[in-house]
């Protein structure tokens, strides 16, 4: 007898015992469950709830491994100087780089997962439910969007609150309204913004090295852009690094190539939506390009704190900060998002729009794509409602504007032929 | 003998917890918001509103029979606005540093629709004594729920109570902030005392579940 049809039995054994869903919840996550429908005519595919979000997750593995390695790399070279000619092997893929990064960013995703799948199980406990599969991307999710030197026992309160207030309140997995890894983000962003922002955080040590003789530092591209430093940010960073993700930024959200092959893994497996992916990027671009083209008019001065922000070039928005990790793995997420199809294009576009202008307006933090996907998520069900009164509204003046022709040839029953109008 | 018959003793009772103007009828929510972020500020509110609504009730009621139906508002907005100018008076005379915090929240008393709700449901049609006895039991529910928020925020935003530092020092690093322990700034924003009504709330509906609206 091996392990499943022990679990079986144990299973069958506890029923409606107490910490039932608890068990069942291993049991789910280990099996398929041993009870499926017996009868009927259904449709059985294998895409459920388990494999969709396992999926989210295989592409983010490439994520948090190349935000280990950066951590390394961004820690290392903040102390000895930063590679004259710089080669992969040599200086990223390296085994210092690995272990350096492994033990700060593993503990991160250690507890992000240990204190959501808990509440999980007491609030599944305490009303009765299964466990959903939920929190596994939330629980992913949250480490790679934090920077790395964010102490355990803060991500440890964040996720408590996001789990609660922002899921568990509403009812569970799927009855959200806000996207709960953000939730989490925005959290600690308002209670510890100190932790959160300036150019000590990124850089692992940093912090603990700050104000002695070995004191590192590590400025984001927005951050050197929202000070006005755009000569010194280019002789630091070039085009490709920014691409590749070289670069210091929350642990997971540097590389824009390896979340550009994660999304587009996840529209080719039909998980997230490439309209909402398409229109969020068109929306960037927009505003951006808005951006420059008031600045060519030279209608804001040089000496302005967001002429550094508006001068840079709209595309470029795209391949730094969190934009692109939150357009393909936040905006997406099926629950929180818009559900009709017209009402996704509207609402990705308006996300990449809004996360470029708070980018360059919000004055304590050059970023927003977190502010702008909540926001997002709040106007999603008023986008989709108005989408389908529209559609409704569409079709009531159709059948207004038929005409009916009764079929009197042989006196059958009479025949209606509606016209489209 | 008990000092008050059991159906007066209600009127008392009530607001308290199961008829609770902020939890259940979710009404003042907006000063409960504004500043709740110090415990001293939501005492200093609480009493406040104790005071216009109690003598506020009392003198509606006293003049119930004499006001003409068609500008009852009127009289109602005149009579709380008298008291509301005493209190801001007196705040300013004596706790100067605290009119400032509460700035236009004690002014705003006038609108709080706790008290126009019981000067038109309750007031217009009881006994003074009664009356009386409803302004207080409606205030008092009011105060506390701004005394639990203000306790939580106070202490988990600042770290203090009354000013008082409780957890340690921030910046000399004693107490809970020896071992990293840090204020969270999230508490002293308005948008937290949302969320903390909300989880009273929360709290209060699943200790019983009567109180629960049918969706």
């Amino acid at each position: 007898m091996g392990l499943k049809e022990k679990m079986h039995e144990i299973k069958l054994k506890y029923q409606g015992k107490k910490m039932a869903p608890a068990f069942n919840a291993i049991h789910t996550f280990l099996y398929t469950p041993n009870e499926t429908t017996h009868s009927g005519g259904h449709v059985r595919a294998v895409d459920d709830l388990k494999r969709t979000m396992n999926t989210v997750i295989l592409a983010l593995v490439p994520c948090l491994l190349f935000g280990i390695f950066n951590t390394g790399y961004q820690h290392y070279s903040a102390i000895n100087g930063f590679p004259e000619s710089f080669s992969i092997w040599e200086h990223f893929i390296t085994w210092d780089n690995f272990v350096l990064g492994a033990i700060t960013v593993l503990p991160l995703v250690i507890v992000s997962y240990g204190v959501g799948l808990l509440i999980e199980f007491i609030f599944a406990v305490i009303k009765g439910h299964e466990v959903e599969e939920g929190y596994l991307v939330t629980g992913m999710l949250v480490p790679l969007i934090v920077p790395v030197d964010t102490p355990l026992w803060m991500l440890a309160v964040a996720v408590a609150f996001g789990v609660v207030i922002g899921k568990e309140v509403f009812g569970g997995t799927g009855m959200n309204i806000l996207n709960p890894a953000l939730t989490i983000r925005a959290f600690l962003f308002f209670a510890y913004p100190t932790w959160m922002s300036g150019d000590k955080v990124w850089v692992h040590g940093a912090v603990e090295r700050a104000g002695t003789a070995d004191a590192i530092s590590g400025e984001t591209i927005l951050g050197y852009l929202a000070q006005g430093n755009t000569q010194e940010m280019y002789a630091k960073y070039d085009l490709s690094e920014m691409f590749f993700g070289f670069i210091p930024g929350s642990v997971g959200e540097t590389s824009a190539f390896l979340i550009l092959l994660g999304g587009l893994f996840l529209i080719f497996t039909k998980i997230a939506s490439w309209r909402i992916m398409v229109s969020a990027v068109v929306g960037s671009l927009a505003m951006g390009w808005i951006f420059n083209l008031i600045v060519d008019f030279g209608w804001i001065p040089e000496y302005s704190k967001f002429y550094g922000l508006m001068s840079f070039e709209f595309w470029k928005h795209l391949i730094v900060g969190g934009l692109a990790f939150g357009i393909v793995y936040m905006a997406t997420d099926p629950v929180t998002g818009s559900q009709t199809n017209k009402g996704k294009w509207i609402y990705g576009f308006l996300i990449g729009f809004l996360s470029v202008m708070i980018r360059v307006f919000n004055p304590g933090y050059p970023e927003g794509v977190f502010l702008a996907i909540l926001l997002m998520n709040v106007f999603a069900p008023t986008i989709d409602h108005y989408v389908v009164r529209g559609n409704v509204n569409k079709r009531l003046k159709r059948l207004k504007n038929a005409t009916i022709l009764p079929d009197t040839v042989d006196g059958a029953a009479a025949e209606l032929k509606a016209e489209t109008v | 003998m008990a000092l008050l018959s059991k159906k007066d003793a209600n009127l008392i009772l009530d607001p308290l917890a199961d008829n609770n103007p902020i939890t259940i009828q979710v009404l003042g929510i907006c000063s409960a918001l504004a500043i709740t972020a110090e415990l001293k500020a939501s005492i200093v509110m609480s009493i406040s509103v104790i005071f216009v609504m109690g003598i506020g009730n009392v003198v509606i009621s006293l003049l119930r029979n004499v006001i003409p139906s068609k500008i009852r508002i009127i009289v109602q907005l005149i009579v709380v606005a008298t008291l509301v100018i005493v209190v801001d008076q007196v705040l300013k005379a004596y706790a100067y540093d605290l009119s400032k915090t509460l700035s236009v929240f004690v002014g705003l008393i006038i609108t709080n629709c706790i008290i126009m709700g019981r000067f038109e449901a309750f007031a217009l049609g009881n006994g003074v004594w009664r009356s009386f006895l409803d302004g207080i039991g409606n205030a008092l529910g009011y105060g506390v729920i701004l005394i639990i928020v203000g306790f939580f925020r106070e202490l988990l935003g600042s770290g203090t109570l009354f000013g008082i530092p409780v957890l340690g020092d921030p910046i000399a690093k004693t107490g809970l902030y020896s071992i990293g322990y840090e204020n969270n700034g999230f508490m002293i924003i308005p948008p937290a005392a949302l969320i903390v009504v909300g989880v009273i709330i929360w709290v209060q509906r699943s200790r019983n579940r009567a109180l629960i609206e049918e969706a």
